[in-house]
C-alpha cells in the first residue's frame, strides 16, 4: 500500500524519478535512480565555486571567533552542506522567500545577505541583522526574502507554509523554500503543514537537508522511514532524493520543484543527501560517528572540491585564478570579523525596544 | 401516563429558544424518531424528535413562540387509551426540575448547524445582570444611538467591517466557513467574503497557527479562530515562540499582525479539558497583547482595534457571554482602545476588578453589596496585557480596598499580578489586604454541583468585599 501510494505521488511529477532506497544508507553517494545531472556552463561553475566557498570561509571564520569567545551560545556551522543552498538559490526568482531552522548562516549568505551584518549578529553587536538581539539562530532580511532563522525544530515548516499561503492569497507568483533537517522531519507540525499545503495547493518547496544525524542521533535510529522523499506520499506530495553534495544536481532538482510549485500544482519535497563536517554545534565533539566517515566525505564528496576539480579539468580556470577568488573571500571574511569584533554592543536602551510595534 | 415533550437545549449554555415550527399537529400519530418540531436560537436551528410512541395529544406552545425557556413542556404525547383532556398545563416548577425525557436534540441538519452538542444544562449562576445605565460609555460620543446586540453578533460585525476595510484581513480556523462557525461567530462571512478569505482548516491547531503566523510575517492580517482556547495549547509554541518573539528577535524587522481568538475558560458541564481559563498564561508573555471583553460593545470595538493592531493579540471570548445582549453604539467605525480599563460601576467603599465573565460575579455582587450600604466600584479591565494599572490604582486610592475576580486558578493568576501591583503602587492607601476570588484549585469537575463549587460565586465576591471592608 505504502509503496503504491508513493509511486502515484512521485508519478505526478513529470520529471521526478523514483527515489533510491540505497541512497539513504549512504547519503552522499549518487544513486543510479536519481535524475541525470546536467552539466554547468563555465560561468555557472565559477559562480557556484565562489558562492559555496564564501559560505565555507565565513563558517570557518565564525568557528574561529567562537573559539576566541567572541561568539556565544549556540552556533551551528553549515560546513559540508554548501551545495544545497547555493544550488537551490540559483533556482529562485526575485520575490521568492526562504525560511529555515537554526543552522542558517549558509542560507543567509546564499540569499545575498551581507557577511558583515551576519557576523556582527553572531557576536551580538548593534550592526547585526537583528541589532544583536537575535544571535546565530534568529536573523531576517525581508529585503533579501529571508524569513529566519528559527530555533524551535520544525516550526519553520508551518511558518514557511504560511509564507506560501500569503503568496497564494496574493496570487503573486512567488514560491517559498522551507528548509528543515532529518531531525525536524519527525515533528508533527511538518505533516500538519504538508496536509494543508497540498489541500490548498500552496507554492512551497520543502527541502529536507538529510545530513545523516539529528544532533547525535543517526537517521536510522530515529526514523522508521529513512527515505525522506517519501514523507509526503500519504498527502500526494511528490518527492525526490537529490545528491546534495553536487551543486548541479541540486540546481536541476530545485528548478523542477520550484517550477512545479510556481505553476500552481502545489508543494514538492526535495530530500538533499548531504553531510555536515563539524559537530551539531560548537560544543559537540561528534563522538557518534567515526573520523574515517567524516574524512571519506571530505575527500570523496566535498561539494567545493567537486566544482574546483571540474574547473581545472576543463581548463575553465587555473589554480592561480581559483586561489585569487579564495584570497578575495578570505579578505572579505576577515573584514566581516573585524567589523563584528569592533562594532559596539547594542545600546542598553535597546533592551526595551521591538517588543511591540 | 401522558409524556411531556420539553423544550430541549441546543448547547450547554442555551437558556431559551424559539419554537419555529410544528411538523405534526394535534391528533397525529407519532413514533419514536419522528421529527415533530423545529426550534431555533440565534446560532442554530434543530429538529425535535419524539422518543415515545403515541398520539400528539396537545401542543402547549404554539409555533412562532419566542424565548421559550429550556425544559418548558411544549407538547404532550398520549399513550393508547389516554385522553388529552386529562392534561393540564404543567406548573413552571415542574418544568424547571424535570429532565427532558421525551425529546432529544438531533444532530444538526445540513442547512442548520448547531454548536457542538452536549447535554442540556442551564447554568443559572451566570445570568447576566442588567447593564448599569448610570455609567456613560467612555468610548462613545454623547448622543450616540445604541442597538441591542449579542456578543456573538458584535464579534461577527467587527470581523465583517474590518474585512470590508482591508483586503489583507482574512479568517481561518476549524468550521469557520461552511459550518458558519462552531459557535456561529463567523456566521455569514463565507457568503460575503468567499472561500479565499474565510478558510476552513483541518483539525490541526499547531499547524494552522504556524501557517497564520507565517502569513502575518509576510504582511497579511490573519484572524485565527480556535474553536476554544483549550485546543490552542497545541499551538502555543507558535503563538509564543514565533508570533510574540519574532519582532524582538529580528531587531524590529518582522512584524506579526495577527489575532488569535475564540472562547476561553469554562462553558458549562464540559469538564476539565474543555474548561480552562488561559488568561494568565498569555498575560505572562512580552510581545503579546491580551484582551478579554465583557460587553458586546467592548467585544466589537476591541476586536476591530485588535485586527488593526500591528502586534499579535490574544482575544479571549467566553462562550456563556456569546448569547447575551447589551447595547452597542450605532457608529460607522466604533473602536475601543486596547489597554484601557473602564469603570463599569462607580463606588467609594471597595474596588472590584474583573474582566470577561468575571464581571458577571462582580456586578451582581455590587448590587447585593449596595443593599448592605457597601458601594463597590467595579472596574472592567477589558485588556489584561498591557494592564491599565493606573485605573486600578486610582480607584484603590479612593476606596482603600480591593477584591479581584476571575474564573482562573489563583496561583500566578491575573489577580496575583494585580495584588503585586497594588502592593508596589498603592501600599500606603490600602486599609485591608487585597483578596482574590478565583476558581478553586482543582481541574474542572463534570458533575453539576461540583462544577458550581469549582467556579467562583457571587457570594464569594460578597464575602470577600465584606471581609476587606470589615462589615
Amino acid at each position: 500500500m505504502v509503496v503504491a501510494a508513493n509511486k502515484s505521488a512521485v508519478g505526478r511529477a513529470p520529471t521526478a524519478k523514483a527515489p533510491a532506497r540505497a541512497a539513504a544508507k549512504s547519503p552522499a553517494r549518487r544513486s543510479d535512480k536519481m535524475a541525470a545531472v546536467p552539466e554547468f556552463t563555465k560561468a555557472e561553475e565559477l559562480e557556484a565555486y565562489r558562492r559555496m566557498l564564501e559560505i565555507r570561509r565565513f563558517e570557518e571564520k565564525a568557528g574561529q571567533l567562537y573559539g576566541m569567545g567572541l561568539i556565544g551560545g549556540f552556533c551551528h556551522l553549515y560546513i559540508g552542506q554548501e551545495a544545497v543552498v547555493v544550488g537551490m538559490q540559483a533556482a529562485l526568482k526575485q520575490g521568492d522567500q526562504v525560511i529555515t531552522g537554526y543552522r542558517d548562516h549558509g542560507h543567509m549568505l546564499a540569499c545575498g545577505m551581507d557577511p558583515k551584518g551576519v557576523m556582527a549578529e553572531l557576536t551580538g553587536r548593534r550592526g547585526g541583522y537583528s541589532k544583536g538581539k537575535g544571535g546565530s539562530m534568529h536573523m531576517f532580511s525581508t529585503e533579501k526574502g529571508f524569513f529566519g532563522g528559527h530555533g524551535i525544530v520544525g516550526a519553520q515548516v508551518s511558518l514557511g507554509t504560511g509564507l506560501a499561503f500569503a503568496n497564494h492569497y496574493r496570487d503573486n507568483g512567488s514560491v517559498t523554500l522551507a528548509y528543515f533537517g532529518d531531525g525536524a522531519a519527525n515533528q508533527g507540525q511538518v505533516y500538519e503543514s504538508f496536509n494543508m499545503a497540498e489541500l490548498w495547493k500552496l507554492p512551497v518547496v520543502y527541502i529536507i537537508e538529510n545530513n545523516k544525524y539529528a544532533m547525535g542521533t543517526a537517521v536510522n535510529r530515529a526514523s522508521a522511514q529513512t527515505d525522506f522523499s517519501k514523507r509526503g506520499s500519504s498527502f500526494n506530495i511528490p518527492g525526490e532524493q537529490v545528491d546534495g553534495m553536487d551543486v548541479r544536481a541540486v540546481k536541476a532538482a530545485g528548478e523542477r520543484a520550484v517550477e512545479f510549485a510556481r505553476s500552481g500544482k502545489g508543494p514538492y519535497i526535495l530530500e538533499m543527501l548531504t553531510y555536515r563536517y563539524r559537530g551539531h554545534s560548537m560544543s559537540d565533539p561528534a563522538k557518534y560517528r567515526s573520523k574515517e566517515e567524516v574524512q571519506k566525505m571530505r575527500t570523496e564528496h566535498d561539494p567545493i572540491e567537486q566544482v574546483r576539480n571540474r574547473l581545472l579539468e576543463k581548463k575553465w580556470a587555473t589554480e592561480e585564478e581559483l586561489k585569487a577568488i579564495d584570497a578575495e573571500l578570505r579578505d572579505q571574511m576577515n573584514a566581516a570579523a573585524d567589523f563584528a569584533s569592533a562594532d559596539p554592543e547594542p545600546d542598553p536602551s535597546e533592551l526595551y525596544t521591538d517588543i511591540l510595534r | 401516563m401522558p409524556t411531556e415533550v420539553l423544550m430541549p437545549a441546543l448547547s450547554p449554555t442555551m437558556e431559551k429558544g424559539n419554537l419555529a415550527k410544528w411538523l405534526k399537529k394535534e391528533g397525529d400519530q407519532v413514533r419514536s424518531g419522528d421529527v415533530i418540531a423545529e426550534i431555533e436560537t440565534d446560532k442554530a436551528t434543530m429538529e425535535v424528535e419524539a422518543i415515545d410512541e403515541g398520539t400528539l395529544g396537545k401542543i402547549l406552545v404554539p409555533e412562532g413562540t419566542q424565548d421559550v425557556a429550556v425544559n418548558t413542556p411544549i407538547a404532550v404525547i398520549l399513550a393508547e387509551g389516554e385522553d388529552a383532556s386529562a392534561v393540564s398545563a404543567p406548573s413552571p416548577q415542574a418544568a424547571e426540575s424535570a429532565p427532558p425525557v421525551a425529546a432529544a436534540p438531533l444532530e444538526p441538519s445540513p442547512v442548520a448547524a448547531s454548536a457542538p452538542a452536549t447535554p442540556a444544562v442551564v447554568n443559572s449562576a451566570v445570568a447576566v445582570p442588567p447593564q448599569p445605565e448610570t455609567v456613560p460609555e467612555p468610548d462613545v460620543p454623547e448622543g450616540t444611538e445604541f442597538v441591542s446586540q449579542t456578543m456573538r453578533e458584535a464579534l461577527r460585525d467587527a470581523m465583517a467591517e474590518e474585512m470590508r476595510r482591508d483586503g489583507d484581513v482574512f479568517v481561518m480556523g476549524e468550521e469557520v466557513a461552511e459550518y458558519q462557525g462552531a459557535y456561529k461567530i463567523t456566521q455569514g462571512l463565507l457568503q460575503e467574503f468567499g472561500a479565499r478569505r474565510v478558510i476552513d482548516t483541518p483539525i490541526t491547531e499547531h499547524g494552522f497557527a504556524g501557517v497564520g503566523v507565517g502569513a502575518a510575517m509576510a504582511g497579511l492580517k490573519p484572524i485565527v479562530e480556535f474553536m476554544t482556547f483549550n485546543f490552542a495549547m497545541q499551538a502555543i509554541d507558535q503563538i509564543i515562540n514565533s508570533a510574540a518573539k519574532t519582532l524582538y528577535m529580528s531587531g524590529g524587522q518582522i512584524t506579526c499582525s495577527i489575532v488569535f481568538r475564540g472562547p476561553n475558560g469554562a462553558a458549562a458541564r464540559v469538564a476539565a479539558q474543555h474548561s480552562q481559563d488561559y488568561t494568565s498564561w498569555y498575560s505572562h508573555i512580552p510581545g503579546l497583547k491580551v484582551v478579554a471583553p465583557y460587553t458586546a460593545a467592548d467585544a466589537k470595538g476591541l476586536l476591530k482595534s485588535a485586527i488593526r493592531d500591528p502586534n499579535p493579540i490574544i482575544f479571549l471570548e467566553n462562550e456563556i457571554l456569546y448569547g447575551h445582549s447589551s447595547p452597542v453604539p450605532k457608529l460607522d467605525d466604533f473602536t475601543v482602545p486596547i489597554g484601557k480599563a473602564k469603570i463599569a460601576r462607580p463606588g467609594k467603599d471597595v474596588t472590584l476588578v474583573a474582566w470577561s465573565i468575571g464581571m458577571n460575579y462582580a456586578l451582581k455582587a455590587a448590587e447585593e453589596l449596595s443593599k448592605l450600604d457597601i458601594e463597590a466600584e467595579v472596574i472592567d479591565l477589558r485588556t489584561i496585557r498591557p494592564m491599565d494599572v493606573e485605573t486600578i490604582v486610582a480607584s484603590v486610592k479612593k476606596t482603600g480596598r480591593c477584591v479581584t475576580v476571575e474564573e482562573g486558578w489563583h496561583q500566578s493568576g491575573v489577580g496575583s499580578e494585580i495584588v503585586a501591583q497594588l502592593m508596589e503602587k498603592a501600599f500606603d492607601y490600602l486599609d485591608a489586604p487585597v483578596l482574590r476570588v478565583t476558581g478553586k484549585d482543582v481541574p474542572m469537575p463534570y458533575a453539576a454541583n461540583l462544577e458550581k463549587l469549582a467556579l467562583p460565586s457571587v457570594q464569594d465576591v460578597i464575602d470577600a468585599a465584606r471581609a476587606v471592608t470589615y462589615r
